[in-house]
């Protein structure tokens, strides 16, 4: 956060899969080198391929690679790099690793140490939000059984438990009546302690009718710039499926407000890099609450280059080196509406079962208006190791119907053989009219799966 | 030298110009297929080489890849027995979370819906369920590693096959 400015000339790639290659396609554009750290599953993957260099960081396991900041950091001294990137998920909002790299003297392309350890305890980022004025769901930590149930009768039922070390739909538990309380509880002390080594938990009011919003924030440590609204409400089990930008069918006054509270919330920060605040909109009461903040890159920010125009790598890359941002916020302008479909190697027919093994064709839309961010391509491998995303759909147009439609016909010319994928369940899901009105809430999914079963099970199709 | 997107967009404009439906472009680096299709162009592309591997700073231990992994269940039949395998290839998991207890041990009893193991595949747990009342006779895989899809993980001796010792 000094003024001390460097320039990265070589990028070490923690991370797998699409987004390595996004990453990849960013640096080839400004000259950067590239050096991927892959896992010995993945020494032959696409990514590896379109690196300038690849090197070995562990067996096929995550935790013994993807996982290891010891043996990230030395990949990243053995290949010279400058600087690693860490993409989203494994090491992405690793505190250590932040740690690890500022003592190796290597660029973390990320916000700073403690900047992660904030937002990464679920507690501390409610705190920080209430201080900048954020409104907060209803709920507060427990850390006796009476705690809990005096909060509890605060909030009233349905409530969540979710876990202080948790987040990404990660370790939360629905609790629907006081009798349920104590002994929901004591599960999910025990899995939070089990899953991140911290037994905290916290209780939220349950929102029934709620629609994912988030906000993409830009900051070099001084200055912090909004870039839109992302509506993730599309989700299966916590996971989002489908994601669009700008947020349809919002007030604007609305609209400005989540702006604002997320800049607010990143001023108070002084937030360095790329991040998201994410926020439940409450559709019944019509606002809108602080959910977390994601400290990376997150699968979803295409749709938010186009609309904006931005190469959001690239401006990682610049404040990482120090530099101010490039942009103000009255020079962020934004134009039409982007949409964008997870293919996942699942079949969605049997209640998402994994799909891994080699694809035999991979075969993409092109064109106007069409972005393909992915991993894949005719023979390509896809390892059991790690998660099941394969490709991004992503389409863009002068306005929401015309991104849709350009999305269906993409759909459409898109094949995926050898393996099953979600193809199918995006070409069904962008007809459906709830989504082509927009702003659906998260329990739209399960409705449209419950409809389409009905439909299979009178044997209309 | 590698085709970027921007490249590809270029070809397409000139190709979209004329009256050809497919372009194939292969080099020793690259293999590029544009084909006009109904509602527009598709692609096919694919990259062909790879750079050399960076030597790493400490050699990590042989990891498998997914074509050559370990098979750690014999997969001989036993007669009698019933063979319990992997629905999807994964990780094999003993018990429901590191450190506690074991869903079975050997000679343990199991009923229709007793969860024996979990198979992790692409960050999802998928537990393994016996389907069969018995006795758990061996258990063939290795805790926390790998196994392929239908790889045999325990042998269960079924109920109510009555063995000649016991009458």
């Amino acid at each position: 956060m000094s003024g001390r400015t460097c320039v990265i000339r070589r990028i070490l790639i923690a991370n797998r899969g699409e987004i390595a290659m996004r990453v990849i396609r960013t640096c080839k554009r400004l000259g950067i080198e590239t050096v991927l750290a892959a896992s010995a599953a993945d020494m032959d993957s696409v990514p590896a391929r379109r690196a300038d260099h690849v090197i070995c960081i562990g067996p096929a396991k995550s935790s013994s690679s993807y996982l290891n900041v010891d043996a990230v950091i030395a990949a990243g001294l053995g290949a010279r790099a400058d600087a690693i990137h860490p993409g989203y998920g494994f090491l992405s909002e690793n505190a250590k690793l932040a740690h690890a790299c500022e003592a190796a003297g290597l660029v973390f392309i990320g916000p700073t140490e403690a900047q992660l350890a904030a937002v990464g305890d679920k507690l501390t980022a409610r705190r920080l939000a209430v201080a900048a004025g954020l409104p907060v769901v209803p709920g507060g930590e427990a850390r006796t059984p009476h705690e809990a149930h005096v909060l509890a009768s605060h909030i009233g039922f349905p409530l969540l438990i979710k876990a202080v070390g948790g987040g990404g739909g990660r370790g939360m538990k629905q609790v629907h009546a006081a009798w349920q309380l104590d002994e929901t509880m004591d599960m999910a002390i025990a899995e939070a302690q089990a899953a991140f080594g911290d037994p905290r938990v916290y209780l939220e009011r349950y929102v029934a009718a709620g629609r994912h919003i988030e906000v993409q924030v830009l900051g070099d440590g001084e200055e912090v710039v909004h870039l839109g609204t992302r509506d993730c409400s599309i989700q299966r089990r916590y996971q989002k499926l489908l994601e669009e930008a700008p947020a349809p069918n919002l007030s604007e006054s609305l609209r400005e407000a989540m702006h604002g509270a997320a800049v607010a919330f990143a001023q108070r920060l002084r937030y360095r890099g790329l991040g998201t605040v994410e926020f439940l909109m409450d559709c019944e009461r019509e606002t809108f609450y602080f959910l977390e903040m994601n400290a990376r890159i997150q699968v979803e920010h295409p749709v938010t280059e186009e609309i904006c125009g931005l190469d959001l790598v690239e401006e990682q890359i610049a404040v990482a080196e120090g530099r101010k941002l490039r942009v103000s916020q009255a020079g962020v302008k934004f134009s039409g509406a982007a949409i964008e479909c997870r293919i996942n190697a699942e079949n969605w027919t049997q209640d998402f079962r994994p799909s891994p093994g080699a694809v035999t064709r991979v075969c993409f839309a092109v064109g106007d208006g069409i972005r393909v961010d992915t991993h894949m391509q005719s023979g390509a491998k896809i390892p059991p190791y790690y998660d099941s995303l394969i490709a991004k759909l992503i389409a863009h147009g002068k306005d929401r119907p015309a991104a849709l439609a350009r999305l269906a016909d993409a759909l459409v010319r898109t094949e995926i053989s050898g393996i099953d994928s979600t193809l199918r369940m995006h070409r069904e899901l962008v007809r459906q009219a709830p989504l082509q009105r927009g702003g659906v809430t998260t329990a739209y999914f399960e409705e449209f799966l419950k409809s389409r079963a009905a439909i299979d099970a009178g044997g209309v199709r | 030298m590698q085709l970027t997107d921007g490249d590809v967009r270029v070809i397409l404009e000139l190709l979209d110009a004329t009256t050809f439906n497919e372009l194939h472009l292969e080099t020793h680096q690259f293999r590029l297929t544009l084909r006009r299709a109904e509602a527009g162009w598709t692609e096919e592309s694919a990259i062909l080489t790879a750079p050399a591997p960076l030597a790493a700073a400490a050699t990590p231990p042989g990891g498998a890849s997914v074509g050559s992994l370990p098979r750690i269940a014999d997969a001989r039949a036993v007669e009698g027995l019933v063979e319990i395998r992997a629905p999807l290839p994964g990780t094999f998991y003993r018990s429901p979370k590191p450190g506690s207890a074991p869903f079975v041990e050997v000679g343990g009893r199991v009923e229709v819906d007793t969860v024996l193991a979990l198979v992790e595949t692409m960050k999802l747990m998928n537990s393994v369920v016996a389907g069969l009342r018995g006795r758990v006779v061996e258990i063939c895989a290795r805790d926390a590693e790998f196994v392929e899809q239908h790889a045999v993980l325990l042998r269960i001796a079924p109920d109510g096959i009555v063995s000649e010792a016991s009458s």
